[in-house]
């Protein structure tokens, strides 16, 4: 890994700067300050057909591309690792419409696009992490009729998600929710931070950097702006908990402070681990 | 090891994609050339304008070939570059008499001034494999027979007659001077303003909607109309001349159009009427770019029941069939799945896990 930032050229000809037509780019905007003056809430907004497929990041993509100047640095990671096919991808198409400089370091980035990770080194201020989001309604899982779930938002009727979560600890003695754990911001609305594992959600508490949603096939942008508190939904006798990796490390950096990913050698039967987040890792071992 | 070849990069993509183009032209046969599948594969052509939402048969033709026949791969691709061109402005609304019929048929009525125009339909062909076409050459009849074109005038829409015997509610929404709601600019919101509603239906997938208006024939709703008129025909493409304020026709479009009254087989169903017009049967409406008849004839029932005040059957719910329609939508969700879910899997398998250990300190306490 490289840690300088790669200089690429690549506008396409009869594609507008960053693919996105200016009015466009300027109706995204206008949703992002919006859902930046009411942190959490799902700002609806007429998510475009982007040449990569819906529920693929198109959502983030839309945030990103219509953010992304020519002073921008870029990084884009998938399950925390900037070679994943998926983030390639992306990468590859902000690249070729807009000629951005990219990088793999994420201090170097003013914009980083995700999908269900926060990187492991803090974001500081001034920098932009655009998360990617499947299912930006936290209320689905419990009602399937969007009036009636954005009637639950406004109303602050959170009561059947209370419910669920006692419910869940009277059948299984545990919160049985992986990633995408709800949280409260700034003490209003219930948000889904997107499935990044229950490992990351505390650092959207009292951030240094802007965090953006973008749900693309489900049309809703939604923002955490800096320095907002963000607190998991939990109960005083049954706090919420983060992954345990039981003392676990990185086979290859020795990070036990780190998200890691399970790797199961499919000749060996044997189980390693590794930091998910591959630039983190790299950067550790000076890669 | 399994784990490293999904984390091959750009260059993997790359490889991937230069394979896929190269099995394309694996067997040798000649090059199919764009314009064939314009105008040999307009079933195809015509679907995908319509999924795709833009009137560009040619493109279509080239999504076509480019997706090597998968439709709902090329209508996104049409959708895709739809997202590049600027919104131009609105069009002005046609009469339904505007539409010059190249086909029109009445499932309601026998007579109809004017009469039944069957026009170019395989309706009534047996469904045999023609294996003569294995052997088609180029010196059989060429070239198509222009149906014959018929005076708008002398034939009235089946609708504007209902209107005139009170038999159909036909008030049609006053829309002048007030622009529809656009489903591509600004997102669906529920209850969803009947504009909004025709649009997302008019760019749902053919499959998805036959199904789902199957669903309400067959008893997942109640809707089960008889079509009061199917036409196909051209369209004029009219708009608001920028500077003198007059409608200018700027082209045509192919399309196929269908009013349903809903309610004419087995339950009758509600009236509807406004207050001192008498009862009359509701209408459903379906409107699709091409020849697309199934389309059409389905949205004229998803219109329906996605219109009726008190919801019944899923078929019924807004939410449910509008956001479930769409092609684009689907199959990116769908296939989403592919992607990599280490992390959170990897999160889920950590509850699982706690749970297992809090199972094995209760069996050992007992």
């Amino acid at each position: 890994m490289s840690d300088a930032v790669e200089r690429r050229h690549g506008e396409v000809d009869g594609y507008n700067y960053a693919f996105l037509d200016e009015c466009t780019k300027r109706e995204i905007r206008r949703k992002i300050l919006k859902a930046v003056a009411i942190p959490g809430y799902q700002v609806p907004f007429g998510s475009r057909e982007m040449p990569i497929a819906r529920g693929w990041g198109t959502g983030g993509l839309q945030v990103t591309l219509s953010l992304l100047g020519p002073e921008d640095v870029l990084k884009v990671i998938d399950q925390g690792c900037d070679h994943s096919v998926n983030a390639a991808n992306i990468r590859r198409l902000a690249v070729k419409m807009s000629g951005i400089r990219t990088t793999e370091d994420t201090a170097l980035a003013t914009i980083v696009q995700t999908r269900h990770r926060v990187p492991e080194e803090p974001l500081h201020a001034g920098q932009i992490l655009v998360l990617q989001v499947p299912l930006p309604e936290p209320l689905r899982m419990l009602e399937a009729s969007e009036a009636e779930t954005r009637r639950m938002h406004a109303q602050g009727d959170y009561t059947p998600m209370w419910l669920f979560l006692y419910e869940s600890i009277v059948r299984f003695h545990e919160i049985m929710l992986g990633a995408g754990y709800p949280v409260r911001v700034s003490g209003h609305y219930i948000m889904s931070p997107s499935p990044i594992p229950r490992w990351d959600v505390p650092r959207l508490h009292m951030a240094d950097n802007l965090f953006l949603f973008g749900a693309g096939r489900e049309k809703r942008i939604y923002a955490v702006p800096p320095h907002t508190a963000v607190e998991p939904l939990e109960f005083e006798d049954y706090p919420f908990r983060v992954e345990s990796f039981s003392g676990r490390a990185c086979e290859i950096c020795g990070s036990t402070s780190s998200y890691l990913d399970e790797i199961l050698d499919d000749i060996s039967g044997k189980r390693s681990y590794r930091c998910s987040d591959t630039a983190y890792c790299a950067k550790r071992t000076g890669a | 090891m399994g784990y490293v070849s999904v984390k091959g990069g750009e260059e993997a993509i790359r490889e991937a994609e230069r394979l896929a183009a190269k099995n394309r032209l694996r067997g040798g046969s000649p090059l199919l050339e764009v314009k064939q599948v314009e105008e040999q594969l307009r079933a195809a052509v015509d679907q995908v304008m319509g999924e795709g939402g833009l009137y560009a048969p040619e493109l279509a033709a080239l999504a076509v070939k480019q997706s090597e026949g998968d439709l709902m791969e090329a209508a996104f691709l049409l959708r895709a570059y739809r997202t590049t061109l600027p919104r131009l402005g609105y069009s002005l609304p046609c009469a339904p008499g505007d539409l010059q019929p190249m086909r029109r048929i009445s499932s309601a009525f026998k007579n109809i001034p004017g009469g039944q125009i069957l026009g170019a339909s395989r309706d009534y062909a047996l469904h045999l494999l023609d294996f003569a076409l294995m052997r088609e050459t180029n010196d059989e009849e060429m070239g198509e027979e222009e149906a014959e074109e018929a005076d708008p005038a002398a034939l009235p829409a089946v609708l504007d007659l209902m209107d005139a015997e009170g038999i159909a509610h036909t008030a049609r929404e006053r829309a002048e001077g007030q622009e529809p709601h656009d489903v591509t600019t600004h997102g669906l919101s529920f209850p969803a303003h009947r504009s909004a509603r025709l649009q997302a239906l008019a760019r749902g997938e053919t499959g998805a909607m036959t199904a789902l208006a199957y669903a309400s024939l067959r008893g997942y709703g109640a809707v089960h109309p008889t079509i009061a008129e199917l036409r196909v025909g051209r369209m004029p493409l009219r708009v608001k001349h920028p500077y003198s304020g007059d409608a200018v026709t700027v082209g045509e479009v192919e399309v196929t159009e269908c009013h349903a009254i809903c309610g004419g087989i087995g339950f009758v169903g509600t009236f509807t009427g406004e207050e001192g017009e008498g009862a009359r049967f509701p209408l459903g409406y379906g409107l699709v770019f091409g020849r697309n008849e199934r389309k059409a004839i389905a949205m004229s029932v998803l219109d329906r029941c996605v219109s009726l005040e008190n919801p019944q059957a899923p078929t019924e719910d807004q939410e449910f069939v509008l956001y479930h329609i769409d092609g684009v939508d689907s199959m990116g969700f769908v296939e989403h799945l592919k992607l990599p879910h280490y992390v959170t899997f990897q999160s889920a398998l950590d509850r699982l896990r706690s749970v297992h250990k809090e199972e094995e300190v209760m069996s050992r306490d007992v």
